[in-house]
């Protein structure tokens, strides 16, 4: 079992949210103090960099024209942590490639920190939620086809070093595709994708890549790693190891139920300023026409932010709270309900969580939550795993709302 | 009917001169009451533009160009001539393309609050960003009486899930350069059949300047501003859309 510790790199000193119709996409740049940015992205680095000594591997990732997400460019974040770490592994999930004109500049950027970081990319590829696609200016229709298409001249690029080659595709041409340098990992950095449902898990299965979900929770899970446990098991033969699957959920460790609550309060940013109306959740293309009726119909003119309570995340399966026995107890219940993982990404800085605070968690998870995990997973037969996970009985948990529809569908 | 190996659902009816109607981004009009009064002079022939109304947008489809060339092979394949071309707002911007390319089988040209073209500075929105805009304030743009905007918790979900699916095939057709064709005024010239355009008064979507600057790059076109209609005049104001297109047209 590995460990990524992430943070969005929020910028939370907002005004008070009624003043604003929605965090992401329009809200003015004016709010932004590029004194507080500063010290924020620095914080925030810092904690990365903490990863490094308290025995955790690293993710990041990006978004655009949002206080939630200062990483409009993940890679030079994933740069800077190339430099400035020496052990951690470096995970960027992701690279948005349907909403990145060039593909050959990703497997550019990508091989070079690889390079820099003498081979600890893991690189992600991802579809990008629905806010993307205004500040992208991308029509998100067959944002899954083009990710494919551009995934496969990426891979194409790595892995060819005698000279150019043409590539013509439906949407990516590219008539001298020759990438300098090739990554250091060979034939290429480990690759990621994210799943939301069983049918966007058959590809990434087929692969081999490794699959990561976001907070689907109890109700979801099993359909979208049983999607790439099965679609695996029929490309490859066998049960995928666990190492092939991901799972990101929130998580506070704390000395006793009450740190830890106060800290996960405090995590619960994450979700609650997620203020976005149905104008930049529901572009033409991003869902299927089904799916885009109920975000229509949920969301109505209204602007209200789904306000996701704690104890009802915890129940769900997105959220690990508590002492590090509750924490263990709380990841294993899942992973064995899941059919198990190899990587579990926690969200462990959002908000006004403080630096010390994000740290005693982080040390906490790692001294004594993370062997415990990691002893469970090395024991594990996969196929048992599976077999046990698909004989227990479905468990209830209270539905997330249009908040979950970004990342499952 | 098949055009290009694709089931193209088309409605027609009345008799009369060949009236090719052409919709905009909310889907077929053949079914309005305004349609049954122009159905008295003309035969009309409403196809649904492939995406709209629950059909499947073509795997290759993703251009206005794609409508155009479908619209070409239809009126080869049920011979028409004599047809007047008649297009709401994208429709329009479909019918002046096609017009651009061959008048042959045509004999008038209608442009109802059509999009197409840009007539203004970079930073000048001259097409409002239906994509972007809270509901609340496309409702307004769109109509002269926000009132008759359709109430989308009154809908089915089946009745939602086509407007959702006909948002989504509008999108799939416009969305960059968005709702124009940089290279369309520059083509315009060739349009030699008599061109009317039809414009809703409050139209917030495309404002009647932007319908007058349009008008003005096709030689000889004219204009008939419909008041107290919004970007769909033929629903807001059947009476007087009807008597603006017997005027231009009918015989």
């Amino acid at each position: 079992m590995k460990t990524y510790w992430f943070t969005e790199d929020c910028y939370p000193h907002l005004p008070d949210e009624s003043s604003y119709r929605s965090i992401r996409v329009d809200l003015p740049s004016r709010l932004c103090d590029p004194d507080v940015a500063h010290d924020l992205y620095n914080r925030y680095l810092d904690l990365w960099c903490a990863c490094d000594d308290i025995g955790l591997d690293i993710m990041l990732n990006e978004h655009h024209q949002t206080a939630t997400c200062m990483v409009p460019a993940a890679p030079i974040m994933l740069g800077i942590l190339a430099r400035q770490t020496k052990k951690a592994r470096l995970l960027i999930l992701g690279n948005p490639l349907p909403n990145r004109n060039q593909p050959v500049r990703v497997a550019e950027e990508m091989a070079m920190v690889d390079v820099i970081s003498k081979g600890r990319v893991d690189c992600g590829f991802v579809r990008s939620v629905p806010y993307e696609a205004a500040a992208a200016n991308v029509l998100p229709w067959q944002g899954t086809k083009r990710l494919w298409e551009a995934h496969d001249l990426i891979v194409k690029a790595w892995t060819t070093h005698d000279g150019p080659f043409n590539f013509e595709g439906k949407w990516y041409h590219h008539r001298q595709v020759n990438v300098w340098p090739r990554p250091y990992q060979q034939p290429h950095p480990p690759i990621w994708v994210t799943m939301g449902s069983a049918s966007t898990a058959v590809p990434v299965a087929q692969h081999g890549h490794v699959g990561a979900v976001f907070l689907a929770g109890y109700p979801n899970i099993r359909t979208i790693f049983g999607g790439y446990r099965e679609a695996y098991l029929k490309a490859h033969g066998r049960v995928p190891a666990l190492d092939r699957l991901a799972y990101l959920g929130l998580c506070y460790v704390g000395e006793n139920e009450r740190e830890a609550e106060a800290g996960a309060r405090k995590l619960m940013w994450y979700m609650d300023a997620n203020k976005v109306p149905v104008e930049w959740s529901n572009p033409p293309g991003y869902h299927p026409p089904a799916v885009s009726a109920q975000v229509m119909k949920g969301r109505s003119g209204a602007g209200v932010p789904t306000k996701p309570k704690l104890e009802e995340q915890m129940q769900r399966g997105n959220v690990f709270v508590g002492t590090p026995d509750q924490v263990f107890n709380q990841i294993k219940a899942f992973w064995e309900y899941s059919g198990g993982f190899g990587n579990m990404l926690i969200m462990g800085q959002a908000g006004f969580l403080s630096d010390a605070d994000a740290l005693k968690s982080m040390n906490l998870y790692s001294k004594e939550v993370y062997p415990r995990l990691r002893d469970l997973a090395a024991k594990a037969d996969p196929a048992e795993l599976y077999e046990r996970s698909k004989a227990m009985p479905a468990k209830q948990a209270v539905d997330l709302g249009t908040f979950g529809v970004d990342f499952v569908r | 009917m098949k055009l290009q190996g694709i089931d193209v659902g088309i409605v027609r009816k009345g008799k009369g001169r060949p009236l090719l109607m052409l919709h905009g981004g909310g889907g077929p009009v053949a079914g309005m009451p305004f349609a049954d009064r122009l159905a008295e002079r003309f035969e009309i022939i409403a196809p649904t533009h492939p995406g709209f109304a629950g059909t499947r947008i073509p795997e290759h489809f993703n251009r206005v160009d794609d409508l155009v060339f479908l619209y070409l092979d239809l009126l080869d394949e049920l011979d028409l001539k004599d047809v007047v071309l008649m297009g709401f707002s994208m429709g329009g911007w479909v019918a002046a393309e096609l017009a651009t390319m061959t008048t042959e089988r045509l004999s008038k040209l209608i442009l109802v609050d059509a999009v197409g073209v840009k007539v203004g500075g970079r930073e000048d929105r001259d097409i409002a960003d239906v994509f972007g805009l809270p509901p609340e304030q496309l409702a307004n743009k769109m109509f002269h009486d926000p009132s008759r905007a359709p109430d989308i918790n009154a809908l089915t979900p089946e009745q939602l899930e086509i407007v959702a699916g006909n948002r989504m095939a509008l999108g799939v057709y416009t969305w960059d350069p968005f709702m124009h064709n940089p290279k369309l005024p520059r083509r315009l010239h060739r349009i030699d059949v008599p061109t009317h355009f039809i414009w809703g008064a409050s139209d917030g979507v495309v404002t009647v300047d932007y319908g007058r600057a349009f008008c003005k790059m096709i030689s000889g076109a004219t204009m008939t501003v419909i008041e107290k209609a919004g970007h769909s005049p033929q629903s807001e104001q059947p009476g007087a859309f009807v008597d603006a297109v017997f005027s231009f047209a009918g015989r």
